[in-house]
């Protein structure tokens, strides 16, 4: 029985290629995710333990722990002297870091915004900081010098002696550098920038004088690191922690492999639907063979095989198919490892340096997902083939395409297709948390009822696009008859192609209406003319505000400050805005009540929070600050709140006085003439050309909305590609299949006059009909979930409403042709070349 | 032209008008050992409204020979001309519309695309080249051939007799000026056959149609007004008239000849 497998699939090799190209994209698919995760994971665990080896226990807030107002308070000098005097300390650093913007000499940010930090030369007991090994020149002693990673030297070509401009918080810094110094720290590893000040500077800029981010300690020598964490949890305040280089490397490491295994989870879902939509090809292709093979399988069974040896020997064919796209998936898989990495790597978003890990369960998982999909996808035609009848050898009654009757298919189909549509819809009108698994089984049920129905939906499907085909004459009209001559093939090659474009479509219906409700809620409710804030979003110094309110030709400025407050007795955060001019710069509707009053112990909150809490036009609120000081709020006025502004609106002079830290999250401000680039370019001047500050126009925060969520498409598009790629391998394999089978009526029509060009044609149309049959199903079961999954998550935001991009749409359904249009080349050109005689007279 | 035995009744060809005419046709396969003629510098006039038979052994070329007048195949050198057309001169495309538009065929077997119906089967040819089909002609096809009440059937429908003549009516249904038949009835039990031989013999006689069959039935070839015989790639014998005998006849000789030989 192997030996009769192992003949059968090296005689059918070319028909078993595209199947076996099939599963090996899906398996490279998720052998390339274990490589590339496994890989980039141990570079990240790597560079963030050597990140740790200077640390011995650090001294934090603790922030889980703090249940008061606003932020805990820091580290102070005390603290790190009393901690330098315990027996177990041999020496310590006070640490005080945060955003540090750098600008290249084309005044451009350098790096990401996430990754650019500025920290402190802490001057230890030899006079040096043990953690920046300097490469270049000296340490930073005084305001106005800096000591820049030599990483970031290199990128940027800064030399020792340069001024560089630099920006913390808002108003731009001229530092000049004077030294360059090395560093393991993790966030220079993976592509970010690290400037040091002196500790004093630093202090000014990132915390308080003389207090600290961070306190390191070593140990002394014969004392261990729980044992230095115990000396120094005796002086320990309260809101302090104190925490061993150990547990921070594992912590740090434990996040790491929590993110990458999410991400991992995320790749490998889609490498799942890649290998989902290869059953079907694979299921096609072992029909087809098994079809063809009718009289060779019968003749078998009449000389003695049983049932059990036909299914294992079409078995074992899938196996050794299996194996074979296992061994070239799991090639391909740690190419595209390496590949990714490399491409990351040219993207500037730079992973630490590592070995490429190869782990034993990536090679696992592509011989399991391999050889499994492959046999379970072809059980079924094995099954099938067994059931051939031993006196079909006998006779010479060509092996018509089963058509038996759909009768039961399309009664199941139509019952999982109904079900699974109405708990989708039933969906709908539920919370999140319910509606989840409902939809998700209604969802499941209703494409399994689709996939089932495909056969029947065909006819009446490809019926609609005879008065498209007819322009293409005789083609066009065997193409329609042929693509419908076998409804099952036809169905399951449509339905490989229509779960990509389900999911594409869904996507893409989601996101669109998504980017315009947001888009409406971050741009529509601003009438400011800009909007001013960092580039990582941290606060921006309350100078800028202050400074743009002395501009002649600014007609209405607001900051957006927010800090905590008690508010009745429960924390709230109360955001502070400019109460004589914010009316100018943002629109909000309101229930009752208006801005006109916002100021002293005047507030206005949204009707959510009002409502929720039984509060009305003229309620008095007792408060407690942040400082501990208490107050009585007047609320004069409910607006509708959305996710950008919500809560207890106050003026910034009530709050201001209470904040620990004052800073802005963003400045509004209108200006005379409204947007104009020569308003842009005042602004720019005005705030000093800085690198580290965003000046956006609502048109512009519409446009950061749209690339965030281009964006965001584009990596799903890519990710689904690889499932369009495994469908278009079916069109091929299905359209091969015909040309192989019909070869004696296409000799016929070729005799009878038909010329090569219209049998590729009609060969073309048939693939084109094919593939838009399944990109019409897909766009349509897309539009219905994105509708539907759009519906349940779109409920919490106030401004959402259904989008169908038709253009995109239109594009996808372009897309679909096009891939029929590929699809053909091959087998098109095959039935083009067919020789006429041999055809017509091979039996 | 040795024997002449002339039938009762038999259309007279207009003599000396040829629908197709080979000079010097010859077929080889293959290179050095491994060659074969297939044809040896055939020359013969297939005549316009005569029904002609082209018979045989097996390998003498017979199916090789019309396949070359009727432009599936190559020559190797020689010509092969329909009517006034040299076929070695054309490309494929033409070779193709030249097929489409003045030639009709009969195989021995999948004659007909089993997903159109009788009729689309019959009209097919000119829908291929765009044409509308002549419907009074078309009318008198169906009818001669008797097929009027299953042109709506599909192939798989019909019976392997009426299956041919639904072959028969397409080759006739755009008017070629040369029909090829390449062993029509070998797949019919006998009166099958004799139908569809019959409706031939018909659209010769009544039509005025040119038909050359390719067969190795001499009951077949009985039909014809004329009977050419090939062996080893050459023309041996011609003969007016035959009866199923007097082809039986001269089979026998070519056998024995062979044995002997």
């Amino acid at each position: 029985m192997l030996r009769t497998a192992l003949r059968n699939v090296l005689a059918h090799k070319a028909r078993l290629l595209m199947t076996a190209l099939a599963v090996m994209l899906g398996v490279a698919f998720v052998s390339g995710t274990l490589v590339f995760t496994s890989t980039i994971s141990q570079a990240f665990q790597k560079s963030s333990e050597e990140g740790f080896s200077h640390v011995d226990v650090a001294l934090q807030a603790d922030r889980d722990g703090y249940d008061g107002l606003g932020q805990p308070e820091r580290l102070s000098q005390k603290l790190l002297e009393d901690a330098a005097k315990l027996p177990g300390t041999a020496s310590v650093i006070g640490e005080a870091s945060g955003f540090a913007a750098l600008a290249d000499k084309d005044d451009k940010l350098v790096g990401e915004g996430w990754a650019t930090t500025g920290g402190n030369y802490y001057v230890g007991q030899n006079g040096e900081d043990p953690r920046y090994p300097l490469k270049d020149g000296r340490a930073p002693q005084k305001s106005g010098e800096i000591a820049l990673d030599y990483k970031t030297a290199e990128r940027t070509g800064y030399k020792v002696g340069e001024k560089v401009r630099m920006s913390v918080d808002g108003p731009v810094r001229q530092d000049k550098i004077v030294g360059i110094f090395n560093t393991d720290d993790g966030n220079v590893a993976a592509g970010g920038t690290l400037v040091l000040f002196d500790s004093k500077t630093a202090q000014q800029l990132f915390t308080a004088p003389g207090e600290y981010e961070q306190i390191i300690l070593k140990t002394a020598e014969g004392t261990s690191q729980s044992e230095l964490r115990s000396q120094v949890e005796k002086i320990l305040p309260k809101d302090t922690k104190a925490v061993t280089g150990e547990k921070l490397a594992e912590d740090q490491s434990e996040a790491i492999a929590t993110q990458m295994s999410g991400m991992q989870t995320g790749l490998l879902v889609f490498a799942g639907i890649a290998l989902f939509v290869g059953i079907f090809i694979i299921a096609n292709t072992f029909t087809m063979l098994v079809a063809q093979r009718t009289k060779e399988l019968a003749l078998m069974r009449a000389i003695g095989a049983s049932r059990r040896q036909v299914t294992r020997s079409v078995l074992i064919e899938a196996a050794v198919v299996g194996t074979f796209a296992a061994v070239l998936g799991l090639l391909a898989g740690i190419g595209i490892g390496a590949g990714l990495r490399s491409l990351m790597n040219s993207l500037e978003m730079t992973i630490p340096d590592g070995p490429l890990v190869i782990g034993s369960s990536a090679v696992i998982a592509s011989f399991a997902v391999g050889v499994l999909v492959t046999m379970l996808a072809a059980w079924l035609p094995a099954r099938r083939a067994a059931k051939i009848p031993p006196v079909a050898a006998m006779s010479s009654i060509h092996a018509a395409a089963t058509t038996r009757s759909l009768v039961v298919r399309n009664s199941i189909g139509s019952v999982l297709a109904a079900g699974g549509g109405a708990l989708v819809l039933a969906g709908t009108g539920m919370g999140m948390d319910d509606a989840k698994g409902i939809m998700g089984i209604g969802a499941l049920l209703l494409v399994v009822g689709v996939f089932v129905l495909t056969p029947l939906l065909s006819r009446p499907l490809i019926a609609a696009a005879t008065p498209l085909l007819r322009v293409f004459g005789i083609s066009g009209k065997l193409a329609r008859q042929n693509s419908v001559r076998n409804p099952r093939r036809t169905a399951a090659t449509a339905s490989a192609l229509m779960i990509g474009l389900t999911l594409i479509t869904g996507m893409t219906v989601i996101a669109s209406s998504f980017q315009e409700a947001i888009n409406k809620m971050a741009a529509d409710s601003l009438k400011a003319d800009y909007t001013i804030s960092m580039a990582n979003m941290s606060p921006l110094a309350p100078e800028v505000g202050q400074k743009l309110e002395q501009d002649p030709a600014i007609t209405a400025v607001s900051p957006l400050r927010t800090t905590q407050a008690e508010v009745e007795g429960k924390k709230e955060t109360v955001a502070g805005v400019n109460g004589g001019d914010i009316e100018k710069l943002l629109t909000l509707n309101f229930e009752s009540g208006s801005f006109d009053e916002l100021n002293g112990n005047n507030v206005v909150v949204d009707r959510d929070m009002a409502k929720k809490n039984g509060w009305k036009e003229g309620t008095t609120l007792p408060v407690t600050y942040e400082d501990g000081r208490s107050a009585k709020l007047n609320v004069t006025g409910i607006y509708e709140g959305n996710q950008m502004i919500q809560g207890v609106l106050a003026d910034t002079r009530t709050i201001e006085p209470h904040m620990k830290q004052v800073g802005d999250t963003q400045v509004m401000v209108k200006m005379e003439g409204g947007i104009t680039e020569a308003n842009k370019t005042k602004l720019e001047e005005a705030l000093g050309k800085n690198p580290a500050v965003l000046i956006q126009d609502p048109e512009d925060i519409s446009e950061g909305i749209a690339m965030l969520f281009t964006m965001l498409l584009n990596i799903l598009y890519g990710l689904l590609a690889m499932a369009v790629i495994v469908a278009v391998l079916g069109v091929v394999n299905t359209l091969a299949m015909s040309v192989f089978e019909r070869s004696q009526e296409i000799g016929m029509l070729r005799a009878i006059g038909l010329d090569r060009r219209a049998v590729k044609r009609m060969v073309r149309l048939e693939s084109v009909v094919i593939a838009l049959f399944g990109g019409v199903m897909g766009i349509g079961l897309g539009v219905f979930f994105g509708w539907a999954v759009g519906e349940v998550i779109g409920s919490g935001l106030s401004t959402y409403a259904l989008l169908i991009p038709w253009d995109r749409l239109l594009i996808f359904l372009a897309l679909a042709a096009v891939v029929g249009v590929l699809a053909a080349m091959w087998p098109a050109r095959r039935a083009a070349k067919l020789n006429m005689l041999e055809s017509i007279k091979a039996e | 032209m040795t024997t002449t035995t002339t039938q009762p009744g038999a259309y007279v060809a207009n003599s000396g008008v040829a629908a197709a005419r080979a000079t010097d046709l010859s077929k080889v396969y293959g290179q050095g050992e491994t060659q074969v003629i297939a044809l040896d510098q055939v020359s013969v006039d297939f005549h316009q409204g005569q029904f002609t038979a082209i018979m045989g052994p097996s390998g003498s070329g017979k199916s090789t020979l019309m396949h070359c007048m009727a432009g599936l195949d190559s020559i190797s050198s020689g010509s092969a001309r329909i009517g006034d057309v040299e076929l070695t001169a054309l490309k494929d495309k033409k070779l193709t519309q030249l097929r489409r538009d003045k030639i009709g065929f009969i195989f021995q077997a999948f004659n007909l695309l089993p997903t159109l119906t009788a009729m689309e089967n019959i009209t097919l040819p000119m829908d291929i080249a765009g044409r509308k089909p002549n419907t009074e002609w078309l009318d008198r096809v169906v009818e001669t051939v008797g097929l009027s009440g299953r042109l709506k059937h599909r192939p798989s429908q019909l019976s392997g007799g009426q299956q041919q003549r639904v072959a028969v009516a397409r080759a006739l249904a755009s008017q070629p000026e040369i029909i090829f038949g390449d062993e029509p009835t070998g797949n019919l039990d006998s009166r099958s056959g004799a139908e569809v031989l019959g409706f031939l013999r018909n659209s010769v006689r009544e039509l005025g149609q040119t038909v050359v069959m390719v067969t190795h039935d001499p009951v077949a070839a009985s039909y014809a007004d004329r009977v050419i015989f090939l062996a080893d790639g050459r023309i041996v014998d011609d003969i007016q008239a035959p009866t199923a005998d007097s082809v039986l006849e001269r089979m026998k000789g070519f056998d024995a000849k062979g044995r002997t030989s």
